[in-house]
């Protein structure tokens, strides 16, 4: 066991420095769980105490070990239907108010960044297919897009493991996926065909220049790994992409109270989502 | 120290960037029995009022993202349970207290804040009387 | 199935760039009367630090949220000492959202703004002086802990010191002990002061 104690002052000042910078509140019934990862890192950066590791995490130029630290902090899986209660207010709050606006038989347009291996877009595709009736009546146009490429042939290539797709009901994997010889879950090839795969870097403009139009804007657990000037940025690339009236989705640990005025905060059953407004 | 909780308390939000202010404020309202939630500058206190509207807001005017003005404004266009609002700001100067009343505010105080005066006025605002 | 792919890859409908998009361009863009026209102009500007008095001119009128903050956003990115230059004279702006949104730019900017942070710190206006004190809030300079010193030693305004003992409960070394202590007795009568000096103060000693 490691001799580097954190203090309750310690604790108190690392959590308000936390929460102001990502929006994450640590009660105290955390404070083990905090601890842990704070001494894990204070000895992989041989900073030798709370003292030198929070200098650094306050004043180091990069902003690199609170990105280090803030991963360590948030559990930051994919699967499918993960946070699956905005896809509730998806189709229960945003494309009911999206589709009064529109004629019927138009498209609608959503975008999910980052793709990482494919879950969340194609989780957005199976609950519109099972949980939005209006589907029949609408085109919609899913593009998902990543800075990685490799991981981009992964989600291309549609296939999972057990834990990827234990939160899908049996009904809805058994309609949508079969099993290989490897003992992996193969998304079918409908599904495969019904997302657009992109390569996108959001801090390069030449990059997002194009992508125009859309009604909804998945993103969630991405920005909070960001710089402030670079979650700026983001959050105008987004508003650039969104129809007015257009709605953005972050991830449940995210608020866009850290990163931009931008948007309007929505309050809907199921879910807090950002709206760029209407009109000016 | 937390009061025991008690099923009428009255709930008050701070909306404050500092960290300090917000943990004084706390204090002062805790020990006189208010329960207290915390937003760190607008965007953050509407989120939580429309999550659960508060029946008291304690709003600082220079915050990040969303200053207490725009707050206020966006606040009282909701369809929500309003409740009061103070001001509490550095700014003294009588255009800041027009603002802050034509932003829908409720009352305007003057820091450093004392704690008799900031509980006399929270009390007065929630219509509990001025006694301590 | 519903789902179907963009004919072209995601194709924009109209570009508001299909404009000149020289300096000169960019600069008579930066005043149109539409939103959308001005805001892409301001984002191009960023490439274009020679335009740094123009985007705060525009900024200082600008009265749509979705172009002042990319005014802001391309000030952050030109960064240089003219646009330190033009966020201070926002400080001194008469309407808070200017003003805060010039403190956050100027957060992210700890070189260029460590030249005149001295002087902000000696402002005769206390509320230029509290502001200022805001910019260290996030500032990663190695002088923050020194510069907020220097204000809890010094300045006569019990505001200006309350702001900068906030930032001392985080940043402070056992440098700010005898500072933090000397306050106290400077403003005895002020509770909010002696709280927050206790709580800095406990935070350094227990550090």
């Amino acid at each position: 066991m490691s001799d580097i104690a954190i203090s309750n002052e310690d604790f108190q000042k690392f959590r308000e420095f936390f929460y102001r910078k990502t929006g994450i509140q640590f009660e105290r019934s955390k404070r083990y769980f905090v601890d842990k990862r704070l001494v894990q890192r204070i000895e992989e950066t041989g900073s030798g105490s709370f003292r030198g590791y929070f200098t650094m995490l306050r004043f180091q130029a990069s902003g690199e070990e609170l990105q280090t630290l803030t991963n360590l902090m948030t559990v930051n899986e994919t699967y499918f239907y993960r946070e699956d209660y905005q896809f509730q207010c998806l189709v229960d709050s945003m494309l009911p108010e999206v589709t009064a606006r529109r004629k019927p038989g138009t498209t609608l347009r959503v975008w999910s960044i980052p793709s990482s291996s494919g879950e969340e877009p194609y989780s957005i595709a199976l609950y519109l297919l099972e949980h939005w009736p209006e589907l029949a009546n609408w085109d919609i146009e899913l593009v998902s897009s990543d800075i990685d490429t490799a991981i981009l042939k992964r989600a291309r290539e549609g296939s999972y493991s057990q834990s990827s797709v234990q939160h899908l009901p049996g009904e809805t994997l058994a309609r949508h996926f079969t099993v290989t010889r490897d003992g992996d879950y193969q998304i079918s090839d409908d599904l495969r065909q019904s997302v657009e795969f992109t390569r996108v870097n959001l801090a390069d403009p030449a990059d997002t220049r194009a992508y125009r139009g859309f009604d909804v804007i998945f993103c969630r657990n991405l920005l909070i790994y960001f710089d402030d000037l670079s979650r700026r940025k983001a959050a105008e690339v987004f508003y650039d992409a969104l129809n007015p009236g257009g709605f953005v989705c972050l991830g449940h640990s995210e608020s866009m109270s850290r990163i931009s005025s931008l948007f309007t905060v929505r309050r809907f059953p199921d879910a807090i989502v950002y709206q760029k407004p209407e009109s000016r | 120290m937390n009061p025991r909780p008690e099923p009428n308390r009255k709930r008050v939000l701070v909306v404050d960037d500092a960290a300090t202010v917000r943990m004084y404020h706390r204090q002062i309202l805790e020990g006189a029995g208010f329960a207290v939630d915390e937003a760190i500058n607008g965007i953050e206190g509407l989120e939580k009022a429309l999550t659960a509207p508060y029946d008291l807001y304690l709003v600082d005017i220079n915050m990040p993202k969303q200053d207490g003005y725009d707050f206020l404004r966006d606040l009282r266009r909701r369809e929500i349970p309003q409740a009061p609002a103070m001001m509490i700001s550095t700014e003294a100067e009588p255009h800041d207290r027009r603002l802050a009343y034509e932003a829908g505010a409720n009352f305007y105080l003057t820091k450093p804040i004392k704690p008799e005066e900031l509980l006399s006025h929270c009390r007065l605002l929630l219509g509990l009387g001025g006694a301590a | 199935m519903p789902f179907v792919k963009p004919h072209t890859p995601v194709a924009p409908e109209h570009d508001e760039r299909a404009r000149p998009r020289d300096l000169a361009g960019l600069r008579a863009i930066l005043n149109a009367p539409d939103p959308m026209a001005r805001r892409w102009a301001a984002r191009d500007l960023a490439s274009h630090p020679e335009a740094v008095t123009d985007l705060i001119a525009r900024l200082e009128v600008e009265s749509d949220p979705a172009v002042r903050e990319a005014l802001l956003t391309s000030l952050t990115e030109i960064g240089d000492a003219a646009a330190v230059a033009g966020l201070v004279r926002c400080l001194r702006s008469q309407e808070a959202a200017l003003r805060n949104e010039a403190i956050e730019a100027m957060k992210n900017l700890p070189e260029a703004v460590a030249p005149v942070m001295t002087d902000l710190l000696r402002d005769p206006d206390p509320d230029v002086r509290i502001l200022a004190v805001n910019v260290l809030e996030s500032l990663r300079h190695p002088e923050v802990e020194n510069w907020l010193i220097a204000v809890v030693r010094d300045d006569a305004h019990v505001n200006v010191c309350a702001a900068a003992v906030d930032l001392l409960g985080e940043v402070g070394s056992t440098a700010a002990l005898e500072p933090l202590e000397a306050l106290k007795r400077r403003f005895p009568d002020e509770p909010y002061i002696a709280f927050a000096a206790d709580l800095a103060l406990k935070r350094v000693r227990e550090a």
